[in-house]
């Protein structure tokens, strides 16, 4: 049984970082938590995001999942919530969902801290006493059975339904092979697929609720009596040469490999471990569909691009896949694994190896090309009529 | 490799697909070694874009995957380029809706 060095935790799986969130209830606070995290030591990560402090009922929930489950994550051993005071998003209910799941948790309002000044003192005080709090936890064996492994796509060309999904989706294969989970999504992109995923799923019940989800994403588009051809493929994908979604969605879905589904959950629902493959209902928007997959628990997101994406995340590590020999060489210092040789005859299952050995590395310290950059984009999902018929990838 | 090389220079993805996917940049009067007797390109396809082998009637359906990508939004010849110009989606089609203009 294969095993990576990672950060064992009291409750739920290991994580493959250690680090302490400073997590923004409202965009009020969003500046301060980069500024904390800044002034800090690197362990401290900020996840700042753009959502109001008053939003309507769905989204205030889908935020307090989200920020949750970022709480959460195993590679979040202890985080520090910032609020101004108003709103009312409930930091209390956030900090019961991370401290019910045995993480250190502390919150500062800018209100009672009083004022901006004073808020970031304290607050990189606090973020100093919990980095020094979870400093003794140290890398040790862990099964790859722990690892909730997330897959992305995004700046799709012709390569990517080719090369670098196929690729993915055999690293998918063999974690699943060894007892883990990967989570992939985007579910506009299933749009001309999804009878192939239905096929797939062995409970009529999960069928059901995967078919709902690709329904309730096409026929938003008809209640708007918009036309998803705007949106899918994007200019970009078709100037890949992709041409229609069902074309997209056809070398999308590669990237999940081949096991059947075995669940379909909710944007930013925490993922079963040791699950084998399921589906997460996200946007498209990359940024927030990786946001979903880090919520739900994902340690490590795997994420294919043929025209060359640079996204990242502030406390999972993104490793970038491309199949496109071009972008290969011209955007190397973004790029983690190179599958361009399938074009020239590289078996899909010896380049699907190549990146399963990438993702034990990652889980174990190594740097992705993004975490290398800083590059640690953010976004919470939204719930916006135009997003539901489908966010370009 | 996902699918099958034809001559270095397409892929084809599953038996049965009536486009291939360049995997070079081909130039107008490339030939194409197809099962059924070479092809020869009447415009310059780019790389990760789809070339027609065969004839396809407007109306018709685009093949790739081993599944339907694409209804023909006018006659396609063999040899000819397919994208956006000539071929459409059949799905997320809002603005086709019973009872929308069109």
């Amino acid at each position: 049984m294969m095993q990576f060095q990672g950060y064992k935790r009291s409750r739920g799986p290991a994580g493959v970082r250690n680090y302490v969130a400073v997590i923004p209830v409202s965009v009020a606070t969003a500046s301060i938590a980069d500024t904390v995290a800044a002034r800090s030591d690197h362990a401290v990560r900020s996840t700042p995001h753009q959502m109001g402090g008053d939003p309507p009922e769905k989204t205030r929930e889908q935020i307090e999942r989200t920020l949750i489950g970022v709480g959460r994550n195993p590679n979040v051993g202890a985080s520090l919530l910032l609020s101004l005071g108003t709103e009312t998003t409930d930091y209390n209910k956030i900090i019961d969902g991370i401290a019910a799941f045995d993480r250190p948790v502390e919150h500062i309002s800018v209100h009672e801290a009083g004022g901006t000044a004073a808020t970031i003192e304290t607050a990189v005080d606090v973020a100093q006493q919990l980095v020094g709090g979870i400093a003794g936890c140290q890398r040790e064996a862990c099964d790859v059975s722990d690892l909730r492994f997330g897959v992305e796509c995004g700046g799709s060309d012709a390569t990517s339904g080719i090369a670098a999904n196929p690729a993915v989706g055999a690293s998918c294969d063999l974690l699943v092979e060894a007892g883990g989970t990967a989570c992939f999504s985007e579910t506009p992109e299933f749009i001309g697929a999804e009878h192939i995923l239905a096929e797939r799923c062995p409970d009529p019940a999960v069928r059901e609720r995967l078919l709902s989800f690709v329904d309730a994403r096409e026929s938003a588009a008809e209640l708007m009596g918009v036309d998803m051809r705007g949106a899918q493929p994007t200019p970009g994908n078709q100037e890949g040469g992709l041409t229609t979604i069902e074309e997209k969605s056809l070398g999308a879905i590669a990237k999940g490999g081949t096991t059947p589904v075995q669940d379909v959950v909710s944007y930013a629902d925490e993922l079963p471990t040791g699950a084998g493959l399921v589906i997460m209902d996200t946007p498209g928007y990359d940024v927030e569909s990786v946001v979903g997959k880090v919520a739900g628990g994902a340690q490590v997101v795997a994420f294919t691009t043929g025209r060359g994406s640079t996204t990242g995340n502030p406390i999972v590590p993104v490793m970038k896949v491309t199949g496109n020999p071009t972008t290969a060489r011209d955007m190397s210092s973004n790029m983690d694994v190179d599958v361009s040789d399938i074009l020239d005859g590289e078996s899909v299952a010896s380049a699907g190896n190549r990146v399963y050995e990438t993702l034990i590395r990652v889980a174990s310290g190594q740097q992705t090309a993004a975490e290398q950059r800083r590059l640690e984009e953010f976004a919470i999902n939204e719930l916006m009529p135009n997003e539901l018929a489908g966010e370009p990838a | 490799m996902k699918g099958r090389v034809i001559g270095g220079v397409g892929l084809l993805l599953s038996d049965g697909d009536n486009v291939m996917t360049a995997i070079a940049e081909l130039p107008a009067g490339a030939s194409v070694p197809a099962d059924n007797g070479a092809i020869e390109l009447i415009e310059p396809v780019s790389f990760g874009h789809k070339v027609a082998l065969e004839s396809i009637h407007r109306g018709g359906d685009i093949r790739k995957y081993g599944e339907v990508i694409a209804e023909a939004t006018q006659d396609i010849t063999t040899g000819e380029w397919v994208h956006t110009h000539n071929a459409e989606s059949r799905r997320g089609r809002g603005d086709l809706s019973p009872g929308r203009d069109r």
